[in-house]
């Protein structure tokens, strides 16, 4: 029962929040995939403690094998999806093989580096990739062979919705596993682990590729929603943003994952459109707030505010 | 060619600065050795050599007659050897209980496996209510470890270890850190182990050596001194010295 | 030939430029263990005070560009107290969350104050000319910042290893907690180091002005440059920094001289490969 009632919850507010809001379907979509994509980042960073700044390598290369796919091989957004999953595990899986051996500021300025390299060679194939241009012409075909894309967004929403569903189970699971429990030792002791026989490197890697592919199911979703993919999908400042997101709501549980992206992409969407030279500080003060005021994110306000009332009383 | 660890004629030098110096020993099953020696006489360098946390100069190590020298640390852990940290290394935010999973899982091969469920290995469920309750730990079971007592983290410390079924056993200075009305607890955890594993102690608390120990193995500078029973080596006027240093001469 | 005087000036100017800006931060994350994203915005500050001295209080350079660098040194001892202090005990992570947010409000501050466009700093006549050297010419203004570069060095090895200060913060970056045994202040070093690599990164912002704009979004345009010269010097290391700095500046203009289409991407592949090598930086410890 505890299990099921946060699900149950988040499938009300996405019901809900289809309802409510029917016009802003793009926006939800977008925050949905950025859901996936932190979500992603949750297993490798929260869970397994891999320092990255340079998750964008993923989504971006799931967002370019999904659009190739779709333009050159077949329209169907599953077996494209399936597709982003596999290009970004094996992009994970080669970047993986030399950054698990790095630490701290090196491992953060070496997935930088990939995600650059990968936006530079990104660029230089323009004619693959369109360059800065960006990859457009991506038509999606029926979802299931029934739903058709249209323009609104509600096919796109209700299927980016149900992905999240499914990749949040999914995560679940693997962090349940005895994998899972390994990757937070991992976290705890790295030295530890190896004490008792676990090939700690082969653990580490195999949390990298399969955050990878859970990145790279949010990009090929972002080129099926948006049918462009641009340059910007390999930036720092998604990696970065990603990042916020997840230490804002809380690492390591998943949940925080979620609460972080929805809290951060909503200020950030309205004090953009109500102050559009001065919503950075709206930005700045809250990531400030939640570092100063709730170290653990946002997950763990209630714990700091029954703390706060314990003082008090 | 026998059971149990043999260890004969180990090098291992840094440069040259010599660290250990031809050293032998055998533990057999069921043997309770100790080692000691002052600071500095490259009792942890032993161990990590053991271990495989550090590769040897010169020298032979071997269990139940296989070489060692080519596995790594994880595959010596598999054969058999495992070894409890001096400065206590535990997962301090997971509970006492998973820290006990973890190496009854890898002892299976089981960590590797993302897709099933953590609790549902009824075999490792009993295993590690069985170390719980050989460890007086049932009652803490399902807090993190950074909240219990420091004598209860070495026994959690203990635990694990011998969770990965060891064949040899190698306590690092099991006691370090405990307060003295907390080391009974330790004392006796030690007694409990099982009859046929093999046990090597590096200790500095005497008292807790002499109680455990059937032989002693005394090392300075890298290399062995002598080798006895606790009343040789209590008598033996070298070892006197090393411990009573400048007072006595 | 020229070819290669010129890369090799405008390398080494760049890389003196990048060491005044990414020293202060190998030492402060070296000395206090913060990953401090936000350091380019001191860089920024002091060319942002710098252009507003000249461009509204009508001041000469040199008397602006020292007012620039007295305001960011100012500003940052209250800053250090109130903003990065908490964070020292803090995880990898949320220091750095709370350093972007740090970035984000220099960021909008600067915005807010001096508008999103463009800060210039105009040289004085006498910086911006050409020198002739009798067989070629050089741009002064690169001899400046090669002789900032030099006096910056050699000023940082006097203090290290000549001064008590020196002693007491080699003493706290080896080992904090000793140093305070020691009866070493540890948080007015620390106080007083991170002003000086504040000031120093101020320094370096005005004067590189030139090859790296101003204007408010800098900090985050060049975040990943400074700390590239971090981790590839080696956390803590001043010599590190000074190498991986005219290396990495040589390098990236040799690039841009003479594979101009070719991008960034060779930085990145430098960083990989030196990193790959010595994953402790240059002159890191292991």
């Amino acid at each position: 029962m505890r299990q099921i009632l946060p699900f149950a919850v988040l499938a009300a507010v996405a019901v809900a929040a289809f309802y409510i809001f029917p016009y802003n379907l793009a926006f939800l979509t977008r925050v949905t995939i950025m859901m996936i994509f932190v979500l992603s980042l949750d297993l490798v960073q929260g869970v397994a403690g891999i320092a990255t700044l340079g998750h964008a390598a993923m989504y971006g290369t799931g967002a370019y094998a999904a659009g190739l796919f779709a333009i050159h091989v077949w329209h169907d957004p599953l077996a494209g999806l399936a597709v982003g999953a596999v290009a970004g595990a094996v992009i994970a899986f080669v970047s993986g093989l030399f950054l698990m051996r790095a630490h701290g500021l090196t491992l953060l300025m070496l997935t930088i580096a990939v995600a650059e390299v990968l936006q530079e060679v990104a660029n230089k194939f323009s004619d693959i990739t369109g360059g800065t241009d960006g990859l457009g012409g991506i038509r999606m075909g029926r979802l299931l062979g029934v739903w058709k894309f249209d323009f609104v967004g509600q096919t796109g929403y209700v299927y980016a919705v149900c992905v999240l569903f499914l990749v949040m189970v999914l995560l679940k699971v693997v962090i349940g596993s005895p994998f899972g429990l390994a990757l937070r030792g991992i976290q705890d002791s790295q030295a530890r682990m190896r004490a008792i026989g676990t090939p700690v490197a082969r653990r580490l890697l195999a949390s990298y590729v399969l955050g990878g592919a859970g990145g790279g199911v949010g990009g090929a979703l972002a080129a099926q929603s948006t049918q462009l993919v641009s340059l910007g999908v390999y930036s720092f400042q998604l990696s970065a943003e990603a990042v916020i997101m997840l230490i804002l709501g809380g690492t390591g549980r998943l949940w925080g994952a979620l609460i972080g992206t929805a809290v951060f992409m909503t200020v950030h969407e309205v004090a953009a459109s109500v102050d559009p030279f001065n919503w950075l500080f709206v930005i700045g003060a809250l990531v400030l707030a939640v570092v100063y005021a709730v170290p653990q994110g946002l997950m763990g306000l209630p714990a700091e505010v029954k703390r706060w009332i314990g003082r008090l009383a | 060619m026998s059971a149990g660890l043999e260890v004969r004629g180990l090098n291992k030098a840094f440069g040259g600065l010599v660290v250990a110096r031809d050293i032998s020993l055998t533990l057999r099953p069921g043997d309770r050795k100790a080692l000691i020696g002052p600071n500095g006489a490259g009792k942890s360098t032993f161990t990590n050599l053991i271990t495989g946390i550090l590769e040897p100069s010169g020298g032979e190590i071997t269990l139940d007659g296989r070489d060692l020298r080519a596995m790594s640390e994880a595959q010596r852990v598999k054969a058999g050897i495992a070894k409890t940290f001096q400065i206590t290394t535990l997962f301090r935010s997971l509970s006492v209980r998973d820290n006990l999973r973890l190496p009854l899982w890898e002892r299976r091969g089981g960590t590797g496996r993302p897709f099933r469920r953590a609790g549902g290995d009824a075999w490792v469920e009993a295993e590690v209510e069985a170390l719980l309750a050989q460890f007086r730990l049932t009652d803490v079971g399902d807090r993190p470890v950074a909240r219990l007592a420091y004598g209860q983290q070495r026994l959690v410390e203990m635990a694990m270890t011998l969770a990965l079924k060891p064949r040899i056993l190698i306590l690092d200075e099991p006691a370090a850190g405990v307060p003295s009305s907390e080391s009974p607890l330790i004392a006796e955890a030690i007694a409990a182990l099982p009859a046929d594993l093999a046990v090597l102690i590096i200790e500095h608390d005497m008292a807790l050596v002499f109680k455990v120990a059937t032989r002693i193995i005394v090392l300075v500078a890298g290399a062995i001194l002598t080798e006895g029973t606790p009343a040789e080596i209590s008598a033996d006027p070298r070892v006197r010295d090393l411990y009573l240093g400048a007072k006595h001469g | 030939m020229t070819t290669l005087a010129s890369i090799l000036m405008d390398g080494i100017a760049y890389g003196m430029i990048l060491f005044m800006i990414s020293v202060g931060l190998s030492v402060t994350m070296g000395l206090m263990r913060v990953v401090n994203l936000a350091h380019g915005g001191f860089a920024m500050l002091g060319g942002a005070f710098t252009h507003w001295a000249m461009a509204e209080a009508g001041l000469p350079f040199v008397p602006a560009a020292v007012v620039g660098l007295l305001a960011v040194m100012v500003l940052s001892v209250p800053m250090e107290r109130v903003l990065y202090r908490p964070i020292y005990r803090m995880g990898e992570l949320p220091q750095v969350l709370a350093t972007i947010g740090i970035t984000f409000i220099m960021i909008a501050s600067v915005n807010l104050w001096l508008g999103s466009s463009l800060l210039s700093i105009r040289l004085p006549a006498a910086m911006s000319g050409a020198v002739d050297l009798g067989f070629r010419t050089l741009p002064t203004h690169r001899l400046y910042v090669l002789g900032a570069g030099v006096l910056v060095i050699v000023g940082l090895f006097v203090l290290i290893e000549r001064t008590r200060f020196g002693i007491k913060l080699r003493a706290a970056v080896d080992h904090a907690g000793t140093a305070a045994c020691l009866g070493i202040d540890t948080s007015r070093i620390f106080a007083l180091t991170f002003a000086l690599g504040a000031g120093l990164a101020a320094l370096g912002g005005i004067l590189g002005a030139e090859l790296l704009p101003i204007d408010a979004y800098y900090p985050l345009r060049y975040m990943i440059l400074f700390l590239t010269v971090v981790a590839v010097g080696g956390l803590g290391s001043i010599t590190g920094s000074f190498v991986a700095a005219l290396a990495l500046g040589v390098l990236d203009t040799a690039a841009r001289y003479l594979f101009p289409d070719v991008g960034t991407i060779f930085f990145y592949l430098a960083m990989i490969v030196m990193l790959g090598l010595r994953p402790q930086g240059l002159m890191g410890r292991a």
